[in-house]
């Protein structure tokens, strides 16, 4: 077994250098904007940018609203299929999959030609129209990972006995769902919402088409105009992502796990 | 409105006869998952449906099979083609890589934190794609990145004298492989953690060597999901356009370049062969996740 640790490490030495040589590269040329000295000019012209500023504005804006589409139209359902309509399953996550087989640049296509001025409902004649069908795009490229996370989420709670309890207590529809289910699955819920900030909020494909002044496009814009700039935005990104996921882990540390009665 | 159900079936159990409380319950039954419903038919079925049929329509709308024929003029055959290559290189690449890693990181002795920290990587990797990776990559193997002027400074190589350039199959390889590692690494560790120590041990009692143990346990009881792990890794890169646009712009046509513009000035002329190409992708994608969903069935046998 004494191979078998050096080759461990060997294989893991190999991969830790393909993954750090980019980074490192990449802070090293995002600093080399002023001649022979490192600086942090980019930066410093990145984030000082209108467009940056704008542009970076209008995706958070738009992952905080596909984040509220997700949810009201994903904990509704996985919560109804687990308390009443167990035989839609197999639909529902045929369905939730399906967006990782479309192509993004296909889905986005069908919505150009389906939904453009002349259709019978046409998003794309007005400017909110198009930013609202961007957001349910968005929508549609996040939930696979929306209904993964709150379906995990709804199988460590006993649904059926929170439900009876709290109709028994007199709750409607909506307050079952607003004030017991929505809490207690809240971690599931924004380990989703922070995966789809970290897939929205650097999203070029459907942006660019839908012509929305999105991060997206401005960052391919910026790369194909500019040398050190794009360098401080991949590291912002990178940053981004990174803190996304690390919220996720975090909160993960809080679900419960154990209360786990199938219903 | 839906809070009608529940007493009035109560109610209505009592005292209509079954089929009618049964009428009375279905329409609210489904209230709970009609948005969910409605919200995927608009807007992910129908403008699916909408390309493919219209990649059998002509400008008529009549039927016709001219736009899929038309995809074999040799620009769009030779986009297939170089998109089937790089996905394909770059899931086979990153499975292989990946499937080492996590080989190394449960099985390797390497300390547990290691362990911890590559899985926590990889989460961030695998998300960490788009046009920032192709920047990431510009700046460490483009003409002055940081990893072209080393090798030429340090150790006197010129990739690029070689032949080597970021804008090209390779270069669009080894970027794409930056995000296809670490999802292979987060998929397949839980199957190698699947893997029982009895098993390993009953091999042993057997009389069998380290060399039998992993052919003939080990790799048949992976290979399922490995396998269905390169699909959707192809899967993965072969829709893929954010980085391969921002990395070469229009110079490497892969086919969601060559589609994405068609859709912003109809470069082909003709609306509908877009549709094709369109229906071409959701082909290619489609095929690649029954294979996916078929090995998946397969390997759970093994891994409960």
């Amino acid at each position: 077994m004494k191979s078998g640790k050096f080759w461990a490490w060997v294989v893991f030495a190999l991969g830790a250098a393909y993954f750090f040589i980019p980074l490192i590269a990449t802070v090293e040329f995002s600093m080399r904007m002023r001649r022979g000295a490192y600086s942090f000019d980019a930066y410093q012209i990145v984030l000082g940018d209108p467009r940056f500023q704008a542009t970076f504005g209008y995706s958070v804006l738009a992952a905080i609203f596909t984040i509220i589409l997700g949810v009201l139209i994903v904990v509704p359902a996985a919560y109804w299929i687990r308390l009443r309509l167990p035989q839609l399953r197999p639909i529902v996550e045929f369905i939730t999959l399906l967006p990782l087989v479309i192509p993004a640049i296909v889905i986005v296509f069908g919505y150009i030609r389906m939904y453009g001025s002349n259709s019978p409902l046409p998003f794309l004649a007005t400017d909110m129209g198009t930013n609202a069908l961007l957001v349910i795009g968005y929508a549609m490229l996040a939930l696979p990972y929306m209904y993964r996370a709150v379906d995990t989420g709804l199988r460590t709670i006993d649904v059926r006995t929170l439900t009876e309890a709290a109709q028994i207590l007199g709750a409607g529809w909506g307050t079952i769902i607003g004030r017991v289910i929505l809490p207690n699955v809240l971690i599931a819920v924004l380990s989703g919402a922070f995966l789809t900030f970290a897939i929205v909020i650097g999203e070029f494909t459907m942006a660019s088409l839908l012509n929305r002044p999105a991060f997206g496009p401005y960052l391919q814009n910026v790369g194909a105009n500019r040398a050190y700039e794009p360098a401080a935005l991949a590291i912002i990104a990178f940053a981004i992502t990174w803190g996304c996921m690390s919220l996720i882990q975090i909160l993960s540390r809080f679900a419960p796990r154990s209360a786990n009665r199938p219903n | 409105m839906t809070d009608l159900s529940l007493s009035n079936q109560a109610i209505a159990g009592k005292t209509a006869p079954p089929s009618e409380a049964r009428a009375l319950r279905l329409p609210t039954q489904w209230l709970g998952v009609a948005p969910f419903f409605i919200f995927a038919i608009m807007f992910l079925i129908l403008p699916t449906l909408y390309l493919m049929l219209g990649a059998f329509q002509n400008d008529a709308g009549e039927f016709t099979f001219e736009n899929i024929a038309a995809l074999a003029q040799p620009s769009i055959v030779a986009a297939y083609w170089i998109s089937l290559k790089v996905s394909l290189a770059s899931a086979l690449i990153g499975a292989f890589a990946g499937l080492a890693i996590a080989i190394a990181i449960v099985r390797g002795g390497l300390p547990e934190w290691i362990r911890s920290a590559t899985l926590t990587f990889s989460g961030v990797a695998s998300n960490f794609a788009g046009v920032p990776l192709a920047f990431a990559f510009l700046a460490t193997l483009g003409r002055l990145g940081l990893a072209t002027v080393l090798l030429n400074t340090v150790f006197g190589l010129n990739i690029y004298a070689h032949g080597f350039n970021i804008l090209s199959f390779w270069g669009l390889t080894l970027t794409y492989v930056y995000f296809q590692i670490p999802l292979m690494v987060v998929i397949i560790t839980p199957a190698i953690d699947g893997l029982k120590k009895e098993w390993g041990e009953a091999a042993a009692t057997l009389g069998a060597t380290q060399a039998q143990y992993w052919r003939m346990v080990v790799i048949p009881v992976i290979w399922p999901s490995f396998l269905g792990t390169v699909i959707l890794l192809f899967a993965n890169a072969f829709g893929a356009i954010a980085t391969a646009y921002a990395l070469t712009g229009s110079s490497l046509n892969i086919v969601p370049i060559l589609l994405y513009a068609q859709i912003r000035g109809d470069v082909l002329h003709n609306a509908h062969l877009g549709y094709a190409i369109a229906f071409g992708m959701i082909v290619i994608t489609g095929l690649a996740n029954v294979f996916y969903i078929w090995f998946r069935t397969r390997s759970e046998r093994w891994l409960k």
